[in-house]
């Protein structure tokens, strides 16, 4: 039996996407490691790992703990700095002919400002994801994304400082006490889109020291084991504006769970953890929401976008 | 894209116990012929609905390109938790992802030189091929195969027939000379004049084997088992302290631009830390007690 065709083709505000499934900023480095599995060209857009102004060794060692059905994650955000990223890494991507969505990342707001600016200014990039799961060192360390008018102020910014065809994707953090307040406030400052959802912060203690796991005491927690939370932000934020589009990530590791993302409200995917499982996972997954959309008859992706939220009246039309 | 690594789903052939290890062989089909000494692949757990999401990598002990079966990869594993117990339970037959060959191999000598090759533990399971690598380019080849005790040793039978000269060591005296694998390693790099020395074991064994490489004007070639997450170079977790070409201290992931180090170059006293002067580290060096809520 052959399946009906779907339109997979969405949009993030100006950014048009050939399909809707994404690497996960922190998941993919740049793209180069996993082009020895698929073509990077393939997916909707690359996201590149959050990238700061000066070179960063991150954290020391364990950086990891498996836990059940995810991960806590603390690397720290190791990375090259903008220099070699700029000259290296986002040509490459560009060259590939991939849609380059660059994370970026810093300790203030102008950092943030700077990172904007140059990455604003160079060729090939399909977008900015603001990742202000990040301590402000300028406000005693609290982290951007969990106080509203902090996450405004760098959405803000980094906004006035890019090209008007350059969106700005805020990506959000769920341990917030109201995941709407800071996207309100996120896209009153001038988000085009949001990237919901980042890690839960968590801690696993080994049974043998007796000690924190990780060797950054806290972590990420990332994996299916979230998706259940990312949905909610998804479904919550969706209900509030229906019409801020919407960037769904956490734990997706099957074409149905992606399409769960988009029945919530998402008009958008990223794939993440689930890559450290199955580096050929974003592509398997494209392929098996191609099929899951077809079996449905939806006839592309915008059908099925909030899809769930549709009152069951509507649905029994289906 | 042709040297690099593939992703094969690879059936089982055979699942055997050995003394506290366990030695499996799977149809690697594009993985066997890639493989070179010193590579490693890294096996999914459990299947796709498993809870446990983090790849096990492991040394590659032995490949054959051409089987009746096709290419086959052999691994040496113990079982330390819930991914390698689920390892101990697969049968002829099942099905288990296989990443392959990832990682630097050992790098080999030009010149026809003698070698030691140190194996602590199931380490010693890359250093088979690599001896025969060795011996086909002339070198001389002697192996110190350590462990814990005799259940905990790895291939000392097998050294027998891939070296010139064999030293075993355990802790517990249990068989071999009593002691750690460097405390016969000064004199077997004189005695036998060797240049070379190829390490795979546990980190303190190999900070250890390195130092004594190098007091003995001898390069070591040392091959880590770091944690790995992913074993492509995505996941940033595989990372220790390495100085460079340039005299800079970097962390490097230990899967794409290792496993295998030169010994020289690994800061084994810093491994688990971010030492002072590392590129891009705090300028006092990180220990890792701070908690900042910083992603990936």
């Amino acid at each position: 039996m052959s399946l009906p065709e779907v339109d997979l083709s969405t949009q993030i505000a100006e950014l048009l996407l050939p399909n809707p499934v994404m690497t996960a900023s922190g998941c993919a480095a740049s793209g180069r490691e996993l082009s020895q599995f698929f073509d990077v060209a393939d997916l909707g857009a690359v996201v590149t790992k959050s990238i700061m102004l000066d070179p960063r060794a991150g954290r020391p060692t364990p950086r990891m703990a498996e836990t059940p059905s995810g991960m806590l994650n603390s690397i720290g955000l190791q990375g090259p700095g903008i220099d070699r990223f700029l000259a290296s890494d986002l040509p490459w991507l560009v060259q590939q002919r991939a849609r380059a969505v660059v994370s970026i990342a810093g300790s203030t707001l102008g950092d943030y400002a700077e990172l904007a600016r140059r990455v604003g200014n160079s060729p090939g990039v399909a977008a900015v994801e603001a990742n202000i799961s990040c301590p402000n060192v300028e406000n005693r360390g609290q982290v951007f994304a969990c106080e509203p008018y902090q996450a405004a102020k760098v959405v803000s910014v980094v906004r006035r400082e890019l090209p008007r065809g350059v969106p700005v994707l805020a990506k959000l953090s769920p341990d917030v006490t109201s995941i709407v307040d800071v996207a309100e406030s996120v896209v009153d400052a001038g988000a085009d889109g949001l990237v919901l959802i980042n890690t839960l912060l968590g801690l696993a203690i080994d049974p043998d020291t007796l000690r924190p796991k990780l060797g950054g005491v806290t972590g990420g927690l990332s994996g299916p084991a979230i998706r259940p939370v990312a949905v909610r932000c998804v479904w919550q934020v969706h209900a509030a504006f229906p019409d801020v589009p919407i960037v769904g990530v956490g734990g997706i590791r099957t074409g149905y769970d992606a399409l769960e993302f988009l029945l919530a409200g998402a008009s958008a995917v990223q794939v993440g953890t689930v890559i450290f499982n199955d580096p050929s996972a974003p592509v398997r997954i494209l392929a098996e929401l191609r099929e899951e959309l077809a079996r449905r008859g939806f006839a592309g992706v915008g059908d099925a976008v909030g899809w769930a939220h549709r009152p069951v009246e509507q649905l029994a039309t289906r | 894209m042709s040297g690099g690594p593939v992703q094969v789903t690879a059936r089982v052939l055979s699942n055997k116990r050995i003394g506290a290890y366990h030695h499996l062989t799977v149809v690697g089909t594009g993985i066997a012929e890639r493989t070179r000494p010193g590579h490693f692949a890294a096996l999914a757990i459990g299947g796709v609905d498993s809870a446990q999401l983090l790849r096990r990598a492991f040394s590659i002990y032995r490949v054959r390109p051409t089987g009746v079966y096709g290419g086959t990869v052999e691994i040496i594993f113990a079982v330390h938790g819930g991914g390698t117990a689920w390892m101990s339970r697969l049968v002829p037959q099942d099905e288990v992802d296989v990443l392959g060959p990832l990682g630097r191999p050992f790098a080999l000598p030009t010149e026809p030189v003698s070698c030691v090759l140190v194996g602590g533990g199931y380490g010693s399971a890359p250093l088979f091929a690599l001896a025969e690598r060795l011996r086909e380019r002339g070198c001389g080849v002697h192996m110190v195969i350590g462990a814990a005790g005799k259940d905990r040793l790895f291939g000392a039978l097998e050294a027998k027939r891939a070296a010139r000269s064999v030293v075993v060591t355990t802790d517990d005296g249990s068989v071999g000379i009593k002691g750690l694998v460097t405390a016969p390693l000064p004199e077997l790099i004189e005695r036998t004049r060797s240049e070379v020395v190829y390490a795979c074991g546990p980190m303190a064994m190999l900070r250890a084997v390195a130092q004594v490489a190098a007091e003995r004007g001898a390069h070591s070639q040392c091959a880590v088992e770091e944690a790995m997450a992913c074993g492509v170079g995505v996941c940033m977790t595989c990372v220790l302290p390495v100085v460079g070409d340039d005299g800079v201290t970097r962390m490097v992931r230990s899967c794409v631009e290792g496993p295998v180090f030169r010994g020289d170059r690994v800061r084994w006293d810093a491994v688990g830390s971010i030492p002072a002067g590392t590129l891009g580290g705090a300028p006092g060096g990180l220990l890792g007690t701070a908690a900042e809520g910083l992603d990936r």
